[in-house]
């Protein structure tokens, strides 16, 4: 965000942070406490592999006819669970991990970040994370579920299900299913660490510094 | 520096700073004046608790006043926007951290580069200039190192290097010998003194270290808040002779 404007003697005043190197570090922050981002992300990637299965199956049993208005109910109401389940999730170690680096984040504020930048830090860190635990968790998930459906119902599972399933005319069969899901998955984890992350920048430094974690 | 120089760099004015404590009002600092010439060391003495910190705090713009006012450059820092006080904070002061606060997972060299990156400096100027000032503060050939893998007088070397980075005219620096054994802390002092004389920036430095006294221009001492006395070299010198009189 190069906002910039010059003062008297003509030098131009600009704070920013590039995002190749917002990116950089994200990323370094997650390789150096990878212990903490397994956590977060299996926390995605549990709430995810449920979701991408229940939609699998969905799918597979609205193909053979077997998919009742009672089945189909007491779905949609597992899949919001998980996913709440999920996302408080989320939200709770997001706000482990900004509590843990309240320190830094002052120290950062010192050296100048603007509020903005240590929100972006978090959101592009989360969302990292999200997409890879939902990428895992939508293919374990959809992978598991197919294979029980398999088992179940032999080859037909598959192609009756893709005449259920219409995208635009294209006839797919697990595929919408999956990208749904991580879609959702990465979506779910930027929500889950906006509340956290804005209120660790909106800390005044001296406040964030005093924390001893 | 160009004409227009002013002579204090730093002036606060009826600084005053509370603190409400399970229904009681503290006031850590009471109505503090004080002016910090341009280009001078200073340090700021006083027993825990005393207000040190808080004035630190102040003058650095991590917190604010309930009453009074800082100036840097004679520009009040409670008209400063969210965006021009980070601009204060990243160009024209370096901050020096008793615990040196370095990005844990940074490389001392990133670490360094970091206020630089902020300032919108290329990011190759931003690593010659890393280097240059890591070879300053004599750590050019652990670059490389995190903080964790640093001793305690190696990172805060780092961290004055970090300081220094967008060339500021203020170093403000809260106990920074206070995690140091004394050697080291005797070389941090040195080292900083260096940086005062050579690059002409202002050192502030909240302390109880006695050994700062002796590269010190003038000793503020505080106490409950308050200015107790101003000391200025000359008095100084005399009273570091009488201390070295002393058996060590």
């Amino acid at each position: 965000m190069p906002r910039a404007n010059t003062d008297k003697s003509g030098i131009q005043r600009q704070i920013m942070l590039p995002w190749r190197q917002s990116l950089r570090m994200s990323k370094q922050s997650i390789f150096v406490r990878l212990g903490r981002a397994i956590i977060t992300a299996s926390g995605i990637f549990l709430g995810i592999a449920f979701l991408a299965s229940v939609l699998t199956s969905s799918a597979v049993l609205r193909g053979q006819g077997e998919y009742t208005a009672d089945v189909q109910a007491r779905n949609a109401w597992l899949v919001v669970m998980s996913l709440l389940v999920a996302t408080v999730g989320i939200v709770n170690s997001m706000l482990m991990s900004v509590t843990e680096r309240y320190k830094e984040i002052g120290t950062m504020k010192c050296l100048g970040a603007l509020d903005t930048f240590v929100v972006r830090l978090f959101l592009i860190e989360s969302c990292m994370l999200g997409l890879l635990g939902a990428t895992l968790g939508a293919v374990l998930g959809a992978g598991v579920m197919s294979l029980v459906l398999l088992a179940r119902f032999g080859g037909s599972a598959f192609t009756k299900a893709g005449a259920a399933l219409t995208l635009g005319g294209l006839q797919l069969s697990l595929l919408p299913a999956i990208i749904l899901a991580i879609v959702l998955g990465g979506l779910l984890s930027v929500l889950a660490a906006i509340y956290p992350a804005w209120r660790a920048a909106k800390m005044p430094p001296a406040a964030a510094l005093r924390s001893e974690i | 520096m160009s004409t227009g120089v002013k002579e204090y760099i730093v002036r606060t004015k009826d600084l005053t700073k509370e603190f409400v404590l399970g229904g009681t009002v503290l006031k850590a600092l009471n109505a503090v004046h004080l002016d910090i010439r341009r280009g001078e060391y200073i340090s700021i003495m006083g027993p825990s608790g005393s207000g040190k910190s808080t004035l630190f705090n102040m003058i650095g713009g991590l917190d604010k006043p309930t009453h009074g006012s800082v100036f840097i450059d004679e520009t009040d820092m409670a008209q400063l926007d969210a965006f021009e006080l980070a601009w204060l904070r990243c160009r024209k002061i370096g901050y020096i951290f008793q615990t040196f606060n370095l990005i844990p997972v940074m490389t001392a060299l990133e670490n360094v580069t970091l206020p630089m990156i902020f300032a919108g400096i290329p990011s190759d100027e931003a690593m010659t200039k890393g280097m240059k000032l890591l070879e300053k503060v004599g750590l050019a050939e652990r670059f490389h190192h995190k903080p964790t893998e640093l001793s305690g007088g190696q990172q805060q070397r780092v961290a004055i290097a970090r300081a220094l980075a967008n060339d500021p005219g203020i170093i403000l620096a809260d106990e920074p010998t206070g995690n140091l054994d004394l050697k080291t802390g005797k070389e941090i002092i040195t080292l900083l003194k260096q940086m005062n004389t050579e690059q002409g920036v202002t050192v502030i430095s909240a302390t109880h270290d006695l050994k700062m006294i002796d590269v010190s221009d003038r000793v503020v001492w505080i106490r409950d808040g308050k200015i107790e006395r101003i000391e200025e070299r000359s008095e100084i010198e005399v009273r570091v002779g009488e201390m070295e009189g002393e058996p060590a």
